[in-house]
């Protein structure tokens, strides 16, 4: 078999051999490593920075790929989460556990604010079924209207990143102004079983965290074909020449509101997660600061990688976790250095020194594997072919 | 929302309502109008520009406890000395930042929002080391405390009309710059044509240094205004970064008037809103409205028309 007949499935085909090894270290890393080194509280601790993962992943897909910088990420996140929230809180508020309040039945924070009745909007979140449809809709169709609104009047870059930064703003600020309706400052706060599975011991976080591990494969599969489908590669061409990719004849706003919606699914797949594992969901985690972190830890991975964001947002997290503990004054100090670090000196993150100095490796001795995979594709291939010419009747 | 007010009550409302408009609107333009020569003309987003503001501020606190302490007779005019060592400090400090970080980043805009915001980090663990964590005041002057009765229900502070008188002829000062110097017309071409710029002779580096540090350097003087109707911390300069973004892309980023257009309208509609609602729904409100004008608009209320 030549090596033109070969070309095209070289670089069609779904996963090469690297990335196949690339999901399966990770795949160790997030079910075999990491359980098996740390203690329930720290396990939990990586539970909560694997539901960042599912935003970074996301961001992959919005800038790396498609060059948009939402700075508004946190907004989904936190949909997702008080979505997730609500339902759970609903759950905790059955009028015996809530006895002792003037309205029984309504959870306490309205109860505390002088709400006699649950708004209307609380109402469908007693069904799980409508939550979990929730959890992805309600960003998506956020996503959607600010997408359409921004990308069909052609606005684009830091214009982009500005507005979904006030996105962000307006979003605490509700949050926190509207005490009786979100619980706001202190968000909304103890929760405790889901579907009548108590969320708060040890063994639940456990499970928790391989639950989101399973997700978060899905999510990377889901983006990884993204990625690898036309849709993806155009995404790319529109990050790099927009213009080009107009004149060609394809309408690059429906491309671009079609990835930002689905950077806000993952995101409030992630927020639902969070607040599952961590038992809350409250306004910091929605704002401008966490919707910046949530960029960084991509950016720490590699803008581009989807893979390099998971170790990303493990990572920076990891970091924040063992520095704030031990030098809370170097903290930020650090991270900021590491912002101008990684913009300045490497602007492709952790992916790209990968990508510099142990890929060539990885890829000689996988060489051999690469070679048989496509062989097997193309023999399948020129299979079909043929199949479907037997098939067809003779002239 | 009207009920049970007199017109008398509405009017002396809707004064005094203004007036505090008026001074968020100074506080606004102030910090505007660094960041519109920064985003406007070089199209650099500067997420640290707040805390250059707070640099100018802690400069100004700075000065205040010296005069206090060494020259008590002087104490009434030590404001005016802080004004331009806080202008010469943040300056300096955003031609440092500029000449290290942002000249390498120009064709990476989205990169420079993070570094910056790197920077911002930076600079506020630094003031928390050096001033603390707490707010610190500074102490006004005599002449510029009290206020003046204009009718029985209307009073304006004087610090008040200071900083509006401060921030126009800041705003002058700028306005002057840019359309009559050698400096501003220096800056105009690069931003129009940064190749024919430099062929003509404008070494175009040397113009942006200056400009960002220019800009940096009118940010400082905000936050030493601002020390006269606020306290200072480390985390204050936050709190009105994405406000000041919203004016600078609301007015139309490269038009001055523009930018000072759109911080009145912006901070008029929120005053007035929040005596009739929650501060925190007047904030969405005035938020949301913009947001959704520069949905429609993108280009802001003024834009150039440049031939792209």
């Amino acid at each position: 078999m030549s090596d033109v007949s070969t070309l095209g499935l070289r670089q069609s085909r779904l996963f090469t051999a690297s990335e196949i090894l690339g999901y399966l270290v990770l795949a160790v890393v997030i079910f075999i490593v990491i359980p098996s080194a740390l203690d329930a509280f720290r396990l939990n601790l990586f539970g909560k920075y694997l539901t960042y993962a599912f935003v970074a992943i996301g961001l992959v897909l919005c800038w790396g790929v498609g060059g948009i910088l939402s700075l508004g990420q946190g907004v989904f996140f936190g949909l997702g989460g008080y979505c997730m929230a609500m339902f759970l809180k609903l759950e905790a508020s059955t009028p015996e556990n809530t006895a002792i309040q003037s309205t029984p039945g309504i959870p306490d924070f309205m109860d505390w604010n002088q709400l006699t009745e649950l708004p209307w909007w609380w109402v469908p979140f007693n069904s799980f079924a409508v939550t979990v449809f929730a959890i992805v809709a309600v960003p998506m169709v956020l996503a959607f209207v600010i997408g359409l609104a921004m990308f069909t009047r052609r606005v684009s870059g830091v214009y982009f990143a500005i507005i979904t930064q006030a996105i962000a703003a307006i979003a605490t600020i509700l949050i926190i102004g509207q005490q009786g309706f979100t619980g706001g400052v202190n968000g909304i706060t103890d929760l405790r079983t889901l579907m009548g599975w108590d969320i708060r011991p040890d063994n639940a976080k456990t499970i928790l965290y391989f639950v989101s591990g399973i997700l978060l494969f899905a999510v990377l599969f889901v983006a990884h074909v993204i990625r690898k489908s036309k849709a993806g590669r155009l995404m790319i061409a529109i990050r790099d020449r927009e213009d080009r990719v107009r004149f060609s004849g394809y309408n690059v706003a429906n491309f671009k509101i079609f990835v930002f919606c689905v950077g806000a699914a993952f995101a409030a797949i992630g927020g639902a997660m969070f607040t599952l594992q961590v038992g809350f969901i409250s306004p910091t985690l929605v704002g401008i600061v966490p919707s910046i972190y949530m960029v960084i830890f991509c950016a720490v991975g590699g803008r581009s990688s989807l893979i390099g964001a998971v170790y990303g947002a493990l990572l920076v997290n990891w970091a924040q976790t063992t520095f704030s503990e031990s030098f809370p004054e170097l903290w930020l100090l650090a991270m900021g250095a590491l912002f101008i670090a990684v913009v300045m000196a490497f602007p492709m993150g952790l992916a790209g020194l990968y990508d510099d100095y142990l890929k060539r490796h990885v890829d000689r001795v996988l060489a051999p594997v690469d070679r048989m995979m496509i062989h097997r594709a193309a023999r399948r291939e020129s299979e079909k072919l043929s199949a479907t010419r037997a098939t067809q009747p003779a002239e | 929302m009207f009920d049970g007010y007199t017109t008398s009550e509405l009017s002396a409302i809707f004064a005094m309502q203004g007036f505090a408009g008026l001074s968020l609107f100074s506080v606004y333009v102030l910090m505007a109008l660094g960041l519109a020569i920064i985003f406007g003309q070089m199209g650099v987003i500067n997420m640290a520009h707040g805390e250059f503001m707070i640099l100018g501020a802690y400069v100004t606190y700075l000065v205040s406890i010296f005069f206090a302490e060494y020259m008590p007779i002087l104490f009434g005019a030590y404001f005016f000395l802080a004004m331009i060592l806080a202008f010469v400090a943040s300056g300096l400090l955003g031609m440092a930042v500029e000449w290290a970080m942002i000249r390498h980043l120009y064709k990476r805009p989205l990169d420079t929002l993070l570094a910056t915001w790197g920077l911002s980090l930076i600079l506020q663990q630094i003031y928390r080391s050096t001033f603390g964590a707490r707010e610190v005041g500074v102490s006004i002057p005599d002449w510029m405390m009290g206020s003046i009765a204009l009718t029985d229900l209307v009073e304006i502070p004087i610090n008040g009309l200071f900083v509006m008188a401060v921030t126009l002829i800041i705003a002058t000062g700028v306005g002057v710059m840019m359309y009559r110097s050698l400096w501003g017309r220096q800056v105009r071409a690069v931003v129009q044509n940064r190749t024919m710029a430099g062929a003509v002779g404008i070494d175009t580096g040397r113009t942006d240094r200056l400009t960002f540090g220019i800009g940096c350097g009118i940010a400082g003087v905000a936050g030493s205004a601002f020390t006269m109707i606020g306290s200072t911390g480390p985390t204050a300069g936050q709190l009105y970064i994405v406000d000041t973004f919203l004016v600078v892309v609301f007015g139309g980023a490269a038009s001055l008037l523009g930018t000072i257009a759109s911080a009145f309208t912006i901070s008029q509609t929120q005053s007035i809103l929040e005596f009739f609602l929650s501060g925190s729904m007047a904030k969405v409100l005035t938020l949301l409205t913009v947001v959704g004008i520069l949905m429609l608009r993108p280009q802001g209320l003024f834009s150039l028309k440049l031939r792209k």
